[in-house]
């Protein structure tokens, strides 16, 4: 699956989206970013617990505990400040 | 209703008039025109000069969560027109960021919806600002006035 990251999220984890083929155990949003925290300190960073993030699942704003079934693209933003 | 994002200038006289041409029940139109401000105000008092703004988006998704808000505020309220043009990329201040339009037979529903469309993009359609100030590039973080004002449309259930 596709991973992106937005606004400050893309700086700290270095790069503004990746491939990446979790394993079977990582069945939610919340189990995916435990398994990205993993990959670099910049993930850790930007993924921290107590981070202000949210998630979209195929482009659909999700909670940490939706599953991710078959999602093609999971994405990770700081709060909304558009308008 | 029409929902756009583009990175060019929109003519609010032109948007305008496309809306409403055509539709004779519409009674009262409320636009909400959003521009980029030269002067940031924290939320601690300190203000920041901003040079340039900009606006970020995730296309695709951007669209989606602007349709569905839209289509909420045509739920909840008698429109006739409604109309949302959302800038991204890089603006001056004194720019057009955002044009929110509607349009209802009578002013109470167009100037509720007209709040409400702006209460809850601010907070639902995935947009990020990137201020230029003096003291370099600053992602500016959500406002909870913004998180109060959108939580005041929201139905109890």
């Amino acid at each position: 699956m596709k991973v992106r990251y937005f606004a400050w999220m893309k700086r700290t984890v270095g790069v503004p989206e990746e491939d990446v083929e979790p394993p079977a155990a990582v069945r939610t949003v919340g189990d995916l970013v435990t398994w990205l925290r993993a990959r670099s300190p910049g993930h850790a960073e930007a993924l921290a617990e107590g981070a202000a993030f949210g998630a979209a699942v195929d482009k659909r704003t999700a909670t940490f505990d939706v599953v991710l079934a078959d999602a093609r693209e999971v994405a990770f933003f700081p709060p909304f400040t558009g308008g | 209703m029409a929902v756009r994002v583009q990175e060019a200038d929109f003519d609010v006289g032109a948007e305008l008039d496309r809306l409403t041409t055509g539709n004779r029940r519409i009674g009262g139109l409320a636009v909400f025109v959003g521009l980029v401000r030269e002067m940031h105000v924290r939320e601690d008092y300190h203000k920041d000069r901003v040079d340039a703004l900009t606006l970020e988006h995730y296309p695709g998704m951007t669209e989606k969560a602007l349709e569905e808000i839209e289509a909420e505020a045509n739920r909840r309220w008698p429109l006739e027109a409604t109309l949302i043009v959302h800038r991204h990329g890089r603006m001056d201040p004194g720019e057009r960021i955002v044009l929110v339009a509607v349009g209802s037979p009578h002013r109470e529903a167009a100037f509720a919806a007209c709040e409400f469309l702006v209460d809850w993009l601010k907070t639902k359609a995935p947009f990020w600002k990137l201020e230029e100030t003096p003291a370099g590039e600053k992602w500016i973080g959500a406002h909870t006035g913004d998180d109060q004002a959108a939580a005041r449309w929201e139905k109890k259930s």
